[in-house]
């Protein structure tokens, strides 16, 4: 006995010609473009509390989000931290990833900020300490400062977005890099505007701690 | 074989009352979940859980051991499914927690309200790698909607009902509690307050009126419009909405396998099941629309097959309460970000009358006559699977629960089964876990305990989790377990046959048990059937046992499931027969 249904074949039937993309956007046949990657700064306001790092790099990871860096650290409120994320990802990839990281239980607020952010990277670069004097120059180009000198080495402190950093450090591979360390890009929405709403609402809820923090 | 509990079920409605007095974390623990309105627990003990269960002995909430802690996870995930309300699964640290991580991982996939409450070596010895410890809250990370380690033996009661409070609301999900002995032993007279969502959770209600009314007009143009009804229907209580609008407007409903259930199909309308093994005219219908209506679906990749060719001419219009299922994997033309009930209702609200679309009404069911889903039989050949399952629902009433485990089984389950109400197919559909059909039998009978409740299980499924035919005993649960046997992990054979060149590697069982004995030495009654004839007349034996029943369906082995998309194959392309396998 045959194995199977009855019926009209794959080939004998019927079949749309229309296609979506692999994003599943239906394709205009007029203008079908390859999807483009951009870089891209998310922030969240997170609840300071343990675990919450994990389950953020545990989302990138598991959902192969493009990340770039990703810095945490406290807010002027105990119970808030900032997670500024550098990500690159395409259009549809950067909303889901705001999306997810909005999902997860312990993050009051994501924000995708603008390009007029204030973003700032610091990297602590240490050197061949043979030309002490020209690394203080290149230094001072950088806005940079030396901060340790031993007898073989210096290490200079930089601050500035990204590029900068990354400009910094090719400038300095000159003088022989022995190690450099980054901390990631940490940002803020330019102006008056809230990076990541949520602060002002727990202003009121909770009493705030004696605010020694950055905003 | 009776249990005396059993007879007075359910023993008292204590309706959300905390009963137990809180002397320390143990009993704001299960006061806690007392107060949520839990009935029922499902669990094994264990060192570091043994001060929950301490507590738990004065309690009027029920507890079921289990005969696994995984067997537990999946019987919560039924009871959650079946009744709306968050089943409860506890467990002990170390094993105990790992062995739910299966449990909850499936729930996260299907979005099931669960909760898992597990015991955790002391505070000051997390760390230490003490007896027993496993970094609970670093291993179900992933696998939960979200997880909590109670620290504070005073706030722990509160913890707990946050847990149970997040899992059932907005879109359902496993949460897990970890708890320490030194915290749960601790003192406190901290009695639980009433159960509250954490204050970062707002699941939307109203969709964006504008984008409604948009996605209405386009409906209104649309001249092969379906809609898709997905588990979000179900999970959502939209079920009466979704038949109202798709009746009054005259739209074909095709289904999503956790959608079974929400549209009955029986219905002139209803095209059930599309995807990979869906029928054809859902598949032809769901190819050839014009415009999708997906409602509480997340587009996974065994409906959609291919996305280059899933629904290619469609705009989509998408109600989601979860905003991150919305273009996430089909780009929404209008995204409907709501409670699938009430964005039925505003998109209803926008559309006066039936849709004229009596040409597509019409063209789906030609689809519906030219793809049937009749198989051959011959009365003196092998038994076919298909068989079995439609005899079954002719001999059962219509809100007889089905439960599967995951193979063929499970789709000829869903196949070859008439599902016209929601919550009767209780599966495991996303993670696609063997081994979830018998201990899902439980939870579902303890859930809804005068509707009869049949597990079609695989020979394979069925020896994951079949210890937990010694709970169905000692509770004398009414369940039948029909196990559609053909000596193989079936669905593996089949895929061996069709894309690796019939090499049957680790997919045949040279030995199998004596299923029907199996069953009697468990103490439940145990058949065998080979003949056609003998179907029937088993089947209503079985439904008249008094306890558990467990028949050995033994069916032609060669039988395979059809209509088949290969996975990431275009949909409108299903092969009907391993002959039209060979076209593609
Ligand atoms: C826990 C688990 N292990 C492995 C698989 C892979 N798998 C999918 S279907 C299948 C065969 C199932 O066999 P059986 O339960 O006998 O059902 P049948 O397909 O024969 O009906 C297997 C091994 C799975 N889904 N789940």
């Amino acid at each position: 006995m045959s194995q199977g249904l009855q019926g009209p074949g794959p080939l004998e039937r019927p079949h749309p010609s229309g296609r979506r993309t692999a994003e599943g956007q239906r394709i205009d046949p007029q203008e079908e473009a390859e999807p483009a990657r951009r870089r891209t700064i998310l922030s969240a306001l997170v609840k300071h509390e343990p675990g919450v790092l994990a389950k953020v790099a545990g989302l990138f990871s598991r959902r192969q989000f493009n990340i770039e860096s990703l810095s945490v650290g406290p807010t002027a409120y105990k119970r808030h931290a900032r997670i500024t994320l550098v990500i690159e990802e395409t259009e549809p990839g950067i909303e889901q990833a705001r999306k997810q990281l909005t999902k997860l239980i312990p993050v009051i607020s994501v924000t995708e900020l603008d390009s007029d952010a204030v973003d700032r990277e610091l990297a602590l670069i240490k050197v061949d300490g043979e030309h002490p004097d020209a690394i203080a120059a290149v230094a001072e180009m950088y806005d940079g400062q030396a901060v340790d000198v031993s007898e073989t080495t210096v290490t200079v402190e930089i601050t500035g977005p990204e590029d900068r950093i990354d400009a910094a450090v090719k400038t300095f591979e000159r003088f022989g890099i022995r190690e450099v360390v980054r901390t990631g890009t940490a940002a803020l929405a330019a102006g008056p505007s809230e990076t990541a709403p949520g602060h002002s609402a727990s202003i009121e809820t909770t009493t705030p701690p004696s605010v020694t923090g950055d905003d | 074989m009776t249990n005396p509990e059993f007879d007075q079920y359910p023993p008292e409605d204590h309706e959300g009352e905390p009963t137990t007095e809180v002397d320390c974390g143990a009993d704001a623990v299960v006061a806690s979940l007392e107060q949520a309105g839990v009935e029922i627990l499902f669990g094994v003990q264990g060192g570091a859980i043994m001060p929950v269960y301490d507590a738990l002995y004065d309690s009027p909430m029920r507890h079921i051991t289990m005969g696994h802690e995984q067997g537990a996870a999946h019987a919560a995930d039924a009871y959650g499914i079946v009744s709306g309300e968050p089943g409860v699964c506890v467990a002990t640290s170390g094993p105990g927690a790992t062995n739910l991580i299966t449990g909850l991982a499936d729930a996260n996939m299907d979005s099931d309200p669960l909760v898992a409450l597990t015991g955790q070596v002391p505070t000051g010895m997390v760390g230490n790698d003490a007896f027993q410890e496993t970094d609970t809250i670093g291993v179900t990370g992933p696998v939960t909607k979200t997880n909590y380690f109670a620290d504070d033996s005073d706030t722990v009661g509160d913890v707990v009902g946050e847990a149970v409070e997040l899992s059932r609301r907005g879109r359902p999900g496993p949460t897990v509690v970890d708890l320490p002995k030194d915290v749960t032993l601790g003192e406190t007279d901290q009695r639980p307050s009433e159960p509250r969502l954490p204050d970062t959770y707002h699941p939307p209600d109203r969709a964006d009126q504008e984008t409604v009314e948009a996605a209405a007009e386009a409906l209104k143009r649309a001249e092969k419009p379906v809609i898709l009804s997905g588990g979000g229907v179900i999970k959502g209580e939209a079920t009466a909405e979704l038949r109202s609008f798709a009746i009054e407007k005259g739209i074909p409903v095709i289904t999503t396998m956790p959608g079974t259930g929400s549209f009955p199909e029986d219905h002139d309308l209803a095209l059930e099941m599309a995807g990979m093994h869906g029928t054809g005219y859902a598949n032809m219908g769901i190819t050839h629309c014009d415009y999708l209506l997906g409602i509480g679906t997340r587009f996974d990749d065994r409906l959609t097959g291919a996305i280059e060719t899933f629904a290619p001419e469609a705009e989509l219009a998408h109600i989601d309460i979860d905003p991150a299922e919305i273009s996430k994997n089909i780009k929404a033309d209008y995204p409907l970000l709501g409670d699938a009930g009430t964005v039925i209702g505003q998109l209803d609200g926008a559309i006066a009358g039936p849709l004229d679309i009596d040409p597509w009404r019409e063209q789906c069911r030609t689809w519906k006559e030219e793809y049937p889903m009749d198989y051959e039989w011959d009365p003196d050949g092998p038994l076919k699977p298909q068989y079995v399952v439609e005899t079954f629902d002719e001999l059962t009433d219509d809100d007889t629960i089905v439960t599967t485990g995951v193979g063929q089984h499970q789709m000829w389950a869903v196949q070859y089964w008439t599902y016209t109400e929601p919550r009767t197919w209780v599966s495991s559909h996303g993670l696609g876990t063997m081994g979830y059909g018998l201990p899902a039998a439980i939870g579902a009978k303890l859930a809804a305990p005068k509707q009869d409740v049949v597990c079609f299980d695989g020979d394979g499924s069925f020896l994951m989790t079949g210890e937990e035919l010694a709970v169905a005993v000692r509770e004398n649960l009414d369940i039948v377990v029909a196990i559609l046997n053909n000596a193989a992990v079936g669905m593996v054979r089949q895929w061996q046959d069709a894309f690796f060149e019939g090499r049957h590697s680790a997919s045949q069982y040279p030995w199998i048990p004596a299923f029907d004995k199996l069953a009697e030495a468990f103490g439940a009654e145990g058949f065998a059937v080979e003949q056609y004839d003998e179907v029937a007349e088993t089947i209503e034996a079985a439904l008249a046992v008094d306890g558990p029943a467990v028949i050995d369906f033994h069916i032609d082995p060669d039988e395979n499931v059809y209509p088949m998309v290969p996975s990431g194959g275009d949909n409108g392309r299903f092969a009907l027969s391993e002959a039209q396998l060979e076209d593609l």
